[in-house]
């Protein structure tokens, strides 16, 4: 495209590729990160360990800069305005989940991740993200039978409702469980419009336009904008359950095409964990 | 009977007194001592002793001054030094050589209270009962006095007046008098007006007027001596102390701060008057029972040793510590929240729901939160089904200590196309589900008589009238009013009765509710409608739950949950009208 800011291309495997590239260092990062977290960490120090990484694999540019939530927090617990979702001075205790959410920008190619955890041992923690799994198959399947988003959206719900857990995407502005991902460029200068990357911003908000005349929405949630089914493309998606104090998601990017659907990656930490609990069930 | 029957008496010399001593039971077994209080006899534990002698070597003796035990002249031969001389000679002719449980009740458990204090290594356990430690008294009102705050002056003024006649019989020769003069036959009058203890052979005894003129004694040498200088009395016998909460004599707020000088403390309430062995001596006989197995360390089914726990007073224990609660409806919606509250508050859950999986979960989030969850299924408005429901978890777990009816479904159209089979559903499940509930378990609750809680989950709509739910607000303005009845019924059991309204809530009632009159896509589109209101409304079902939690905790009776419900709550009685106009509102 002429001013380089695009959704991404998902019939190009080299493109695909290089979003897969971004994605396998993001969760590199939360790996090596979420090592280093010890009792009487902050959310601030996580987050600025994170963007160090980052910044020094070359990361130049950001959709929104890291965020970490500790403890209840991890729920969302109490978060009324959008700033609770910035981070806070929140120490990191023994047995405490926490969730390392960035989404940096290489070259253009953007990811988004989302990666939970916890210090210790938590019960509540185990069995939540035991239960977490179900919804990485769960939404593919409804994305493959090309239900409307809208549809999906409430399907989840649903799903959250019959576990007895809480939505906690839904605390998300514009209650999203995904957002389309694109290649990230443009005229305006990199920077960060906090949390927010400025052309991150501007891409949104051009494809918020240009979606709307063709009855589409580039946010997924169960609103009338997104009754209609999966847009081709690439999406972050993310839900993200809470239940007493205790929040697990995941996050990671979705390829959509015309007639299909699949993971961009099925090789990441969440989907090894998860195969390794049900082995051993 | 046979365990009457075996009982032998003998003398046992004491402290320059002449002891009646009254064994029953096998010699070989553990050995149980009761003590009795003021102005009793041996008799007042009859029927105590013989629901224990099956299984103990019960001992019972006339303490000095009372029955046929000898009644030394004077105050001075009633302190506490000669009590216990005289206690350690029936322990030595009845249990040399082995520690025995010791119980007391009134005067019995003061004196036991001093031979725990003093002589531990002779009790394997004690249980006290209306009376307390002297010592334990005196720092108590010290304690209330020094910070006169209103609750403290209340609860000591409450004592005071409880104490009235410890003064009196301060009084000299005044009430030997009274009780030679005939005070006995208006004081069995007042036991039966009072306390509802009907006279029986041996209780009040024949001795009555001179056991009462002679135990006077017992008041005059220790009671104004330990109040108003209190040692410092500590055990590690292992103790429970059963609280009657409608004595009329001895505070249930005495046992406050009991725990820091009573290391292993149980507390263990009833809704009894002051002579609980007599009123109540099922109860009594088995936490005698219970206490005393587990303080040797012998097997408890699962039910008592949960009971154990409960009664258990330990500084980080959850409010619902080791209760059993039973919630129906409990696989969604506020049945589910109120499981997750009350388990998270350390209750053994048992859900019950149609919807077993849904059932299974909530017991599975429920072990996650509490000590463990139990599912089941049933269905509420079936009467066959909830008797095996409810004789299934007394086997399995016990009786339970709060029932939550809580199961129902919503209907709503109007009068004329609810069919003869519609109402047939709602009364069902809404109001026969709940009187089944409530039945079978108040049953259990009553024959156990340790109280317990029903809460029955009604509605707003039981006080706000609407052309759009006249089955539905039918069937829960039922549910309110048997709630009422119930509770007046079942307050003398110590069981409390709540009915909870909760007004507009985000649950999945609005998903499965019928609209009568609709065809499916019609039925469909309502649902969604109704789901999206209530959605907006966006009160959901914890706060709903923590509402009930409190409501068992008060003793409420009706709450009201939501701000409409509550303004509902103060229309339907300041203004009927105006809820009758509202009610003409088509919202269906």
């Amino acid at each position: 495209m002429s001013n380089n800011v695009a959704l991404a291309r998902t019939d190009s495997p080299a493109e695909l590729e290089r979003f897969r590239e971004i994605q396998r260092l993001c969760y590199e990062c939360a790996d090596e990160v979420a090592a280093t977290l010890e009792p009487g960490v902050t959310e601030r120090e996580a987050c600025r360990r994170m963007r160090r990484w980052l910044r020094a694999h070359g990361v130049d540019d950001w959709l929104h800069t890291p965020f970490a939530w500790f403890g209840d927090r991890s729920a969302f617990t109490g978060f009324k305005t959008p700033a609770a979702f910035l981070p806070s001075g929140a120490r990191l205790e023994e047995g405490m989940p926490y969730i390392l959410d960035m989404a940096p920008v290489k070259r253009g190619y953007a990811a988004d991740i989302g990666y939970g955890g916890v210090l210790g041992e938590n019960r509540i923690w185990e069995r939540l993200d035991a239960d977490l799994a179900e919804y990485r198959s769960f939404i593919l399947g409804l994305v493959r039978e090309r239900r409307t988003f809208a549809d999906i959206y409430a399907e989840v719900d649903a799903l959250i409702d019959r576990q007895g857990y809480q939505s906690r995407h839904r605390k998300y502005p514009g209650r999203v469980i995904g957002h389309q991902v694109g290649v990230i460029g443009g005229i305006l200068p990199k920077g960060v419009g906090f949390p927010f990357g400025v052309r991150f911003l501007q891409t949104i908000g051009r494809e918020l336009v240009k979606e709307r005349l063709e009855g589409r929405s580039p946010l997924w949630n169960g609103a009338k904008a997104s009754e209609h089914p999966p847009t081709p493309g690439l999406w972050a998606v993310e839900p993200h359950i809470g239940f007493r104090g205790v929040g697990v998601k995941f996050e990671e990017l979705l390829v959509v095409t015309e007639d299909d659907a699949y993971w961009l990656d099925d090789d990441l930490p969440h989907v090894h964990r998860w195969a390794r609990r049900e082995a051993l069930a | 009977m046979a365990a009457e029957a075996d009982k032998t008496v003998r003398r046992v010399r004491g402290d320059g007194v002449d002891l009646a001593v009254y064994e029953q039971g096998d010699r070989s077994r553990p050995t149980v001592l009761l003590v009795h209080g003021y102005p009793d006899t041996h008799a007042v534990w009859d029927e105590v002793a013989e629901r224990l002698a099956g299984r103990y070597h019960v001992v019972r003796y006339d303490v000095r001054g009372a029955g046929a035990s000898s009644r030394p002249y004077g105050s001075r031969r009633y302190t506490f030094d000669y009590l216990m001389a005289d206690m350690r000679a029936v322990l030595d002719a009845t249990a040399p050589e082995r520690k025995v449980h010791l119980v007391g009740h009134d005067w019995g458990s003061i004196q036991a209270w001093e031979a725990a204090c003093t002589m531990p290594d002779r009790f394997a356990s004690f249980t006290s009962m209306s009376g307390p430690c002297l010592d334990h008294v005196g720092h108590w009102m010290r304690r209330r006095l020094a910070r006169p705050t209103p609750r403290n002056v209340r609860h000591a003024a409450g004592q005071g007046v409880r104490s009235w006649y410890i003064y009196f019989f301060q009084t000299p020769v005044l009430p030997e008098l009274l009780w030679r003069g005939g005070l006995a036959r208006p004081f069995a009058r007042a036991l039966e007006l009072g306390e509802g203890v009907r006279p029986r052979e041996g209780h009040p005894a024949r001795t009555l007027g001179r056991d009462g003129a002679a135990g006077v004694g017992l008041y005059r040498a220790n009671m104004l001596r330990r109040l108003r200088a209190p040692r410092d009395r500590r055990t590690d016998v292992p103790t429970q102390v059963i609280v009657p909460t409608r004595d009329l004599f001895v505070s249930p707020h005495l046992v406050g701060g009991l725990s820091g000088r009573v290391p292993n403390l149980s507390l263990r309430t009833v809704a009894a008057g002051h002579w609980v062995p007599r009123s109540h001596p099922d109860v009594v006989a088995r936490w005698i029972d219970e206490h005393a197995t587990a303080a040797t360390g012998g097997t408890l089914t699962a039910a008592e040793s949960r009971a154990l726990r409960r009664a258990k007073v330990d500084r980080g224990r959850r409010p619902f510590e080791a209760s059993l609660v039973v919630v129906t409806g409990a696989g969604s919606g506020i049945g589910r929240a109120t499981a997750l509250a009350f388990a998270e508050r350390g209750a053994e859950v048992v859900a019950a729901d149609l919807d077993l999986a849904a059932a299974e979960r909530t017991a599975e989030l429920a072990g996650l939160l509490g000590p463990s969850g139990h599912a089941y299924r049933v269905d509420v408005s079936d009467a066959a089904a909830m008797e095996d429901f409810a004789k299934t978890v007394l086997h399995e777990r016990g009786v339970p200590d709060v029932v939550v009816n809580n199961a129902g479904i919503g209907m709503a159209g109007s009068f004329f196309d609810h069919t003869m089979r519609d109402w047939e559903k709602v009364l069902d499940v809404n109001l026969w589900g709940v009187v089944h509930g409530s039945r079978l378990f108040a049953a259990q609750m009553a024959e156990r008589g340790e109280g317990g809680h029903i809460v029955n989950t009604s509605s707003a709509a039981a006080f706000t009238p609407s052309r759009s739910l006249p089955a539905y607000a039918t069937s829960k303005a039922a549910v309110l009013m048997l709630s009422e009845c119930l509770r007046a019924e079942l307050k003398g059991k110590g069981i409390g009765v709540s009915a909870i309204c909760p007004g507009i809530v985000n649950t999945n009632i609005t998903r499965t509710s019928r609209f009568v009159g609709q065809g499916d896509a019609e039925q469909d589109r309502s649902r969604a409608r109704a789901s999206r209101a209530y959605a907006r409304r966006g009160f959901g079902p914890d706060g709903v739950a923590e509402r009930i939690v409190r409501a068992v905790q008060d003793d409420r009776a009706v709450v009201p949950v939501t701000p409409e419900a509550r303004l509902g709550y103060l229309a339907s009685r300041a203004a009927p009208s105006v809820m009758r106009l509202l009610a003409r509102l088509n919202v269906g």
